[in-house]
């Protein structure tokens, strides 16, 4: 998905030259065809991620479209405080990218998983929140946060997601992209955990469930139309994604759903509360989180869905 | 109106409004009104009828718990009417104890937590010179201010882009929220850790209006950033404020505000 961005950037920066691209001295050449017109804009602000943030509000105040661009807990975590005051309070166009984000760079350690971004940036206010499934899904949305011109945090994967649709799909900020359309049960999925998602939908047909399925790229704003059309139409919504189960994506379905229903249940599944370490891939930390099918299929089980 | 006339004015205005509105930290805002005076009336190249004129040269003030004194210079300068200092830190006000989003026009940025605006200059000043504009940007930063890794961060970024058109001016009057600010953290020989982060550095008395003022002349002719370092005095023109570490947070009586008043010669 990085290189998607990458393209993407190099694209768009073409004929916008508001574009602006900071990056903490990660990504290698991954942004060589955008230096090579535009080097002046590709500008690596050193391994200093509470600067860059800061540095990117400033260069928004004077009319630049900003990035700012590295491994998700640095840009996110690391600088929270100047994302707070510089970008969200100050309200300043600035698109901060996580890349690696989830179990993307499980085997390099707690260090480099984030499972507390959503939550991080759902708790500021004027803050935006896209987590793209696939680099086809980035394609599409990237240059809506740009027109959006406001606060925005791009959650992205690092390398070699699986592409989760099969035709071109019609994806609009702000709203939930129902890929499949079922009864019963909704599953919600954000970001790069789409593909477990997809499974887990296999396997409810396979036990005669006709289950909802949807890419819900948006997690800030809420699309609260469909949460609200799904807290009637179904009697479970499974939330899915590869973020703490506290203050995440699900955390805001079970918010919103909680507020305004009790009629309909939400099953949540993400990273338990506890670091993950010692592991070698993404697989095998989701193996360690409990993010398969089986054990997502023996919970709902226990928990009378099935 | 002198420069040390209008200086001596804010002074006691900033002391009054302290004392009427029970706001604080008026020996930091005493330390540096001969800096923001030099700013506003012989520097900084703004027009109070036009704030938001795009070719403006920009301040942003570091240490925001000086807002009160950001505010004066600005009301002295015409922004806004003096008397509306006098709503400092109450509901509803735009002047917040810190400067906010709602702060009138010629506060540039929101400030209180210490250690954005060197970053947010160097945004700024980086993208003016992208666009080949003229603006310059002066971040005005407390000692203590220091003490943020942000200020280091921002000093280098700054450095290795000759952002020429960025002045940073260290209000450097050796003591802190709680303390001296040498004792605190090894901060000295400021000048020369300027230098050594890559900034053409001038150090001279922040209570000095000429030596300020060609300081800030000075400071335009180098390809590099420049960081004016300001020897300054906590609670200066009023005597019994001045180095007295109380001041931070102390309110001013109304008879001691009858008291500076006439130490100001006013």
């Amino acid at each position: 998905m990085r290189n998607a961005f990458a393209r993407v950037l190099t694209e768009l920066a073409k004929d916008d030259q508001r574009l602006l691209l900071f990056y903490a001295d990660i990504g290698n050449r991954l942004f060589n065809p955008l230096k090579e017109f535009a080097s002046d804009r590709t500008v690596n602000a050193g391994i200093a991620e509470a600067n860059m943030a800061s540095m990117a509000a400033g260069s928004a105040m004077m009319g630049h479209k900003p990035f700012i661009y590295t491994i998700t807990p640095f840009t996110t975590a690391r600088n929270f405080e100047q994302i707070k005051i510089d970008i969200a309070y100050q309200n300043q166009p600035v698109i901060i990218v996580g890349t690696g984000s989830g179990l993307s760079y499980a085997n390099l350690g707690p260090t480099h998983h984030s499972f507390e971004d959503i939550a991080l940036m759902r708790s500021l206010p004027n803050m935006n929140i896209v987590c793209p499934a696939d680099a086809q899904e980035l394609e599409i949305l990237m240059p809506q946060l740009i027109e959006l011109n406001q606060p925005c945090y791009f959650r992205i994967g690092k390398k070699n997601e699986p592409s989760v649709h099969d035709a071109e799909p019609a994806l609009k900020f702000g709203q939930a992209h129902t890929m499949v359309a079922g009864e019963k049960v909704t599953i919600l999925a954000t970001g790069t955990i789409m593909p477990l998602a997809q499974a887990l939908h296999y396997e409810l047909s396979a036990k005669g469930i006709n289950a909802e399925l949807v890419s819900f790229h948006t997690v800030k704003p809420l699309d609260e139309d469909y949460l609200t059309s799904a807290s009637a139409r179904f009697d479970h919504i499974v939330t899915l994604e590869e973020h703490n189960v506290n203050g995440g994506f699900g955390s805001a379905v079970l918010e919103y759903v909680s507020d305004h229903t009790a009629a309909v249940r939400v099953h949540r599944f993400g990273i338990p509360d506890f670091f993950i370490d010692q592991v070698h891939s993404p697989e095998d930390a989701r193996i360690k989180a409990g993010l398969t099918v089986s054990n997502i299929l023996n919970k709902l089980v226990h928990r009378g869905l099935l | 109106m002198n420069l040390e006339t209008i200086a001596a004015k804010m002074r006691h205005t900033l002391c009054d409004v302290s004392s009427q509105t029970k706001t604080p930290h008026l020996g930091s805002c005493l330390s540096c009104v001969d800096i923001l005076a030099t700013l506003y009336w012989r520097v900084l190249n703004i027009d109070p009828s036009m704030p938001n004129a795009s070719d403006r040269d920009y301040f942003l003030l570091g240490k925001g718990h000086a807002a009160s004194a950001l505010y004066t210079a600005l009301a002295y300068r015409g922004f806004f009417d003096i008397q509306a200092l006098y709503e400092h830190g109450q509901t509803g006000s735009q002047f917040e104890e810190h400067p906010g989003i709602n702060a009138p026009a010629g506060v540039e940025t929101v400030s209180g937590s210490l250690g954005h605006a060197l970053s947010l200059a160097a945004g700024m000043a980086l993208s003016t010179k992208l666009q080949q504009k003229e603006n310059r940007f002066y971040v005005l930063m407390g000692d203590g201010e220091l003490n943020e890794g942000t200020v280091w961060e921002a000093a280098m970024f700054a450095a290795g882009k000759k952002l020429d058109n960025l002045v940073a001016i260290v209000d450097f009057n050796k003591l802190q929220g709680t303390g001296k600010s040498c004792d605190i953290m090894h901060l000295e020989p400021l000048e020369e850790k300027w230098r050594a982060f890559g900034w053409h550095t001038i150090r001279i008395n922040g209570h000095d209006l000429n030596s300020l003022q060609n300081a800030f002349e000075q400071a335009k002719q180098y390809s590099q950033p420049v960081c004016i370092v300001a020897d300054t005095i906590k609670g200066k023109g009023v005597s019994f404020m001045e180095n007295d570490n109380n001041w931070h947070y102390r309110i001013p009586k109304a008879d001691e505000v009858d008291m500076a008043k006439k130490e100001l010669g006013l």
